[in-house]
């Protein structure tokens, strides 16, 4: 199953080579959390986390951590990634420290990163040991946090049993305009990561009907599963299937439905950032979160599945293997990123 | 004038510098920019591109089509409002007219949100009460707000009331004696109307017009919020789209250009409006204006004022609390589902809302401080014509007007983040920002308070031998209180709600409060934007009420 499931960073970390960004031959030993590394981050006192994940889970997270090493405080700064992407370029690019730790649903971001030299490889013990050689950078850049995958989903009380779409061609079914909500490449990693995936399966052709089915157009994958549990929209043709999965644990009258084309996978890379302002409090939080502490807590409150190999799945939720998903490919993405983004637009006007 | 050498000359050398770095360096940079070419020469190619390309042709299309219709629904709803408030004997017309000022402390882009959770076309509270009583089909709507003309409608509820004070006032002013005569002479009740009273309003109904047309042009939030999901543009989200990545600032350089031409033109016609208004006072004393008879209208007539109300108050103030309490915003919150989850996940959880409402308290303080001082020493300079070249200082005073949050944002960008001052990043640009855009209306508010202030006063100061500065200290000022505190809460309340600009500026470390609630927008967390909302309204209101301890007037102006 993990071969399978990550092919998507490994296939980005062989192609690294090539573009001349490898400047370490290696992954730099690891460091282990050390008490003088915990004094250190407790002097720091703060630490500053970029995240594109729903902030249902990343704020009881960042209490969690809280709470484990109390005396420093995480500021969670949640946007799309192709937001946090900008936001981050442009601090950076003025000289503005504030981002310590960046955690997208953007592969490919982490690659231009390295590439800039932005990224500060680092690797725990327990990562170097616990996280397949697909689940991290060769080089310790970066390495996946978690994986979701962008789904369709429907409200049950407003899709008729005989009416569930099996997959992304049902959905161009006239029957369907007017009643789908989607998210935006533009903003969203998530999307943009699905968009590559189902424009290489489908062609664009599939985007341009889409287009024409009054799509109710929001931006953030994190926004279909409200619409959808709301009633605004009967059926979301993506998303961030751990909030559809949450909210129907939470009794809301939402299903998954994984098509038949295949669904999209999206690894969330996560890196230290080179000019972070608190060194030792982001090493501190990598480290934790990638523990099996933390992948355990991103498991219990989301099922989102988990990249350190001692932790398991949620149970109840589809195992990862079972799931037909698409390719991912971080690098075609970071290729062509600003074409997706011009083409989507060209069809969905906005 | 005195020839004694006082603190004066390096003041207003200090002013005028102020002045140049709020507003000429980032048009300058602006206008440069957007003749710049990708090899640095001068070129038109950026304009070329824009006026080539449907993606930014279509949004000024839709721009103008929502500005000319905001303008004249505005009108249509103002005036009859405007005049059963100001000329009739219509119940209850002291309480319509504080609440239709009242409904200006809300920001647009809250107004929008909450009209998505009554409106949106199946999950909105209008629509679901409207299927339960009249048993329309799930698939159908009543009201569809993911549309023009659902953004029309909410871009109007936000504007109207500009229009609205402008044409109550006129009418209170209007010489009552007039429409006397007139019916001396025997014409009916609304053969006056139409004969004497509407043509003595209408120009300040044209200029009413203007100014709804200048605020739909240059708003940001509602389009934001109603046109994207509805799969168009304005020319506001697009210029910010552009800033998005990968940013092409050249394009927003352009872009903006357009919009900064056609304010400087509509406030043109605005001021020749204005300006031909002075027919109407003829000079000599008036009485009062005599309240017209609704008779058995009198009802009606209230009930049409509260109607107009519930679109910009009730309604939308209804949806917020129901979604700060609700789990879901599409459920009529009951006794057993109500909860406080938002409430403790935005106070306890969200880690971004303390640091947000930090910023937003420190820059609308430090906003309203400056920026009052500021007009307070510009309309004196101006009033008493204390130095040479204080035109100069008045049109720069008031030239932020024609410069609309966004693209002063786009030029703050440009200005700032390279040397000599790289002030991106810091609260520095945003409070550059928000006392400039701000900046006109306190002008405006203080010239005119300086004008009841008699020259006199002042001189004798100077004649006991006081400096210019100690004189404006210990005379003017103190004369001036109640005008300078309505100034600083008009600035503070302005600045809270900004949103066009901030939305350009910010970074994450300098968030403000109505960032935050777009960003919480985009990602749907529609119950943390209620209970936000709801608390910048009501510091909002808890400042303005303060200020009115103060035995200040509160003031909203149209700007």
């Amino acid at each position: 199953m993990r071969r399978r499931q990550f092919v998507a960073a490994a296939a980005a970390s062989t192609v690294l080579a090539p573009l001349g960004a490898r400047v370490l031959s290696a992954a730099p030993p690891p460091q282990a959390i050390t008490p003088a590394l915990i004094e250190a981050a407790k002097k720091e006192g703060k630490v500053t986390y970029y995240t594109a994940m729903d902030l249902s889970v990343a704020e009881p997270m960042a209490k969690a951590f809280e709470a484990k090493y109390p005396g420093i405080k995480v500021a969670v700064e949640r946007t799309g990634a192709e937001r946090l992407f900008n936001r981050i370029g442009q601090e950076v690019g003025s000289n503005i420290r504030r981002v310590d730790v960046a955690n997208s649903s953007d592969a490919a971001h982490f690659i231009v990163w390295k590439r800039q030299g932005w990224l500060e490889p680092f690797l725990t013990p327990d990562m170097a040991e616990n996280l397949a050689a697909d689940q991290r950078d060769p080089d310790g850049a970066f390495v996946n946090q978690r994986t979701h995958l962008s789904a369709i989903a429907y409200n049950t009380r407003m899709v008729k049993p005989e009416d569930v779409p099996k997959g992304f061609v049902d959905l161009l079914d006239p029957k369907y305009s007017g009643k789908l909500v989607k998210g935006h490449p533009g903003y969203s990693g998530t999307i943009m990561t699905a968009t590559q995936q189902l424009a290489k399966a489908l062609g664009w052709e599939y985007f341009e009907k889409l287009s024409k089915q009054k799509v109710l157009q929001v931006q953030s994958a994190t926004e279909p599963p409200k619409r959808i549990e709301a009633g605004e929209r009967a059926i979301a043709v993506d998303g961030s299937d751990y909030l559809f999965w949450m909210a129907k644990e939470r009794g809301a009258p939402i299903e998954v439905v994984h098509a038949v084309e295949g669904t999209p996978q999206v690894s969330n890379p996560m890196a230290v950032f080179k000019a972070s302002p608190n060194p030792n409090a982001a090493r501190l939080l990598v480290g934790w979160i990638m523990s099996p502490e933390g992948q355990e807590f991103i498991v219990n409150v989301s099922g989102q599945y988990p990249a350190n190999r001692l932790v398991k799945a949620k149970a109840g939720r589809p195992a990862l293997a079972s799931i037909k998903t698409l390719p991912e490919d971080p690098l075609e993405v970071e290729k062509t990123a600003d074409e997706i983004k011009t083409r989507y637009q060209r069809y969905f006007k906005v | 004038m005195t020839r004694n050498f006082d603190l004066s000359r390096p003041v207003l050398a200090a002013v005028a510098a102020l002045l140049a770095v709020m507003i000429v360096l980032p048009v300058g940079w602006l206008l440069v920019v957007s003749l710049t070419g990708k090899d640095g020469g001068i070129t038109l190619a950026n304009f070329v591109a824009l006026f080539t390309d449907p993606t930014f042709v279509d949004p000024l299309i839709t721009t103008l089509i929502i500005a000319c219709s905001v303008s004249a629904i505005c009108c249509l709803v103002a005036a009859p409002l405007g005049w059963l408030v100001a000329r009739t004997d219509m119940p209850f017309a002291r309480t319509i007219r504080t609440l239709v000022m009242a409904s200006l402390v809300t920001p647009p882009f809250v107004g929008a949100i909450a009209w998505e959770m009554l409106a949106a076309p199946n999950s909105g509270l209008l629509n679901q009460l409207w299927r339960l009583l009249s048993g329309m089909p799930p698939d159908e709507a009543l009201f569809d707000i993911y549309s023009l003309g659902g953004l029309i409608f909410v871009i109007s509820c936000y504007t109207f009331p500009y229009v609205f004070i402008l044409v109550a006032n006129a009418l209170d002013r209007m010489p009552g004696e007039l429409e006397d005569a007139s019916s001396m002479l025997g014409a009916k009740t609304w053969q006056t109307a139409r004969l004497i009273t509407v043509p003595l309003a209408l120009p300040t109904l044209l200029a009413g017009a203007l100014v709804a047309f200048l605020q739909a042009l240059n708003l940001f939030g509602s389009p934001a919020i109603l046109a994207i999901p509805a799969g168009f543009h304005t020319l506001t989200t697009r210029i910010w789209s552009l800033f998005q990545f990968p940013p092409k600032p050249e394009l927003a350089a352009a872009a903006s250009v357009p919009l900064l031409v056609l304010t400087v033109l509509l406030l043109r016609a605005q001021a020749m409006a204005l300006g031909r208004r002075g027919y109407a006072v003829l000079g000599g004393k008036y009485g009062a204006p005599r309240p017209i008879r609704l008779g058995w209208l009198r009802g009606p007539a209230v009930a049409l004022a509260l109607f107009v109300l519930a679109m910009p108050l009730f309604l939308p103030y209804a949806a917020l609390f129901n979604s700060a309490f609700s789990r879901v915003a599409s459920r009529i919150v009951g006794p057993e589902t109500i909860t406080l989850h938002n409430v403790k996940f935005t106070f306890l959880e969200l880690s971004s809302t303390m640091p947000a409402l930090k910023n937003t308290f420190l820059l609308a303080t430090a906003s309203a401080t400056l920026g009052a001082l500021l007009a307070l020493l510009i309309a004196y300079i101006v009033a008493r014509k204390a130095v040479r070249g204080y035109r100069v200082l008045g049109f720069l005073a008031t030239a932020p007007l024609a410069i609309p949050g966004i693209v002063l944002g786009v030029g703050l960008f440009l200005a700032y983040t390279r040397p000599p001052l790289a002030l991106y990043g810091t609260l520095w640009i945003l409070l550059i920002a928000f006392v400039t855009i701000e900046l006109p209306a306190a002008y405006q508010q203080l010239g005119s308070a300086f004008h009841a202030v008699h020259p006199e006063l002042e001189e004798a100061g100077r004649m006991l031998g006081a400096t210019r500065l100690r004189t404006l200290a210990d005379i003017t000022a103190p004369l001036l209180r109640s005008a300078v505190i309505a100034t600083w809460c008009f600035i503070f309340v302005a600045t809270i709600r900004e949103l066009s600009a901030a939305v350009i500026l910010f970074t994450s470390e300098t968030k403000v409060l109505s960032v935050l609630i777009f960003d919480l927008k985009e990602s749907g967390d529609v119950g943390a934007i209620a209970v936000l909302s709801l608390t910048m309204v009501a510091i909002t209101t808890v400042v303005i009420a303060a200020a009115n301890r103060l035995h200040a007037r509160p003031q909203s102006r149209a700007a």
